[in-house]
């Protein structure tokens, strides 16, 4: 794990609104060279703190309106029919996130369909009839915003 | 605006994987780089994509605990929502809000260094959360898949 001082906080802060910001503009904002902030990214990205980007879609646009969280608690449990879960669960297109998760549930996915009778299909014909899922929780998401987190 | 196949394709690779350079994209796509460009910049005026952001890796920066944490509100009072999602954003260690239909009507993504801060945390900035009538815990084990691709 490597130290991080305030211009890398800032650095960090500024990529997570915005990755295409260039490492010169970065540097004029920050009061660093563009040869230095760019060492500065290149460091952050090879310790694994900038683990990639990410693009956020409209899901409405494109005809995504309806998003689900699932909290699944499994029925049968077992070394092997996690694995058989987790195997079947992340083959599912309309899965976008699958976490093992301690408490209440098992595990929480995170669902993408075009609108409730889409979801309804998802649930009964995929989620359902994966192997050894138990109870089932559904909550329809809402609203979801993003935060910069702990970065000084 | 209107999505064509060639939109859809370029939509697919772009969003399982985000780091793409535009010719890498446009040849995954099967489009020609300029047109690639061109659709991509269209999607993103139409704020069909939004700029891609960077993802921190919250454990390469020392944070080895998630926690997600469910909310039931004091439905009774009419500013619940708003003033506890605003109490939740001054939280530094809070980095995603979600409101949802359901049995669950918030949850926060919190993370914290280890078990302890965690448990200061929780006390301290959690627990003083405005209008919580119910709190319900799961404690992230371990992320199995986490996509944004859209079943396009």
């Amino acid at each position: 794990m490597i130290d991080l001082d305030d211009t890398d906080r800032d650095l960090l802060r500024a990529l997570s609104r915005d990755a295409t910001t260039s490492a010169g503009a970065l540097g004029r904002r920050f009061g660093l060279s563009q040869p230095a902030a760019w060492r500065r990214i290149k460091r952050l990205e090879a310790a694994g703190i900038i683990a990639g980007r990410r693009v956020a879609v409209d899901r409405a646009a494109l005809g995504f309106g309806v998003t689900v969280f699932l909290g699944i608690k499994l029925a049968t449990k077992g070394r092997v029919s996690l694995e058989d879960f987790e195997r079947a669960v992340t083959a599912i297109p309309e899965v976008q996130v699958v976490q093992h998760v301690l408490g209440l549930f098992d595990y929480r996915l995170r669902v993408v369909a075009r609108d409730i009778a889409d979801f309804e299909r998802v649930l009964r014909r995929r989620i359902m009839t994966l192997p050894g899922v138990g109870q089932v929780e559904a909550n329809v998401l809402l609203t979801e915003e993003a935060l910069p987190g702990p970065l000084g | 605006m209107l999505i064509d196949d060639a939109d859809r394709r370029i939509l697919r690779h772009l969003l399982a994987d985000s780091d793409l350079a535009n010719a890498d994209l446009a040849a995954r796509a099967g489009v020609t780089p300029a047109t690639c460009w061109r659709r991509v910049e269209r999607m993103r005026a139409a704020g069909i994509i939004a700029v891609p952001v960077a993802v921190i890796n919250w454990r390469a920066l020392g944070y080895e605990v998630e926690v997600s944490l469910r909310f039931n509100l004091d439905k009774t009072e009419p500013r619940a929502f708003d003033e506890f999602l605003a109490a939740a954003r001054d939280v530094p260690e809070v980095i995603a809000i979600e409101t949802f239909l359901g049995r669950v009507d918030v949850r926060l993504n919190v993370i914290a260094r280890d078990m302890a801060q965690y448990q200061q945390i929780y006390r301290t900035r959690i627990l003083t959360l405005p209008h919580i009538a119910d709190i319900e815990a799961l404690m992230l084990i371990a992320t199995i898949k986490d996509e944004s691709a859209l079943p396009l």
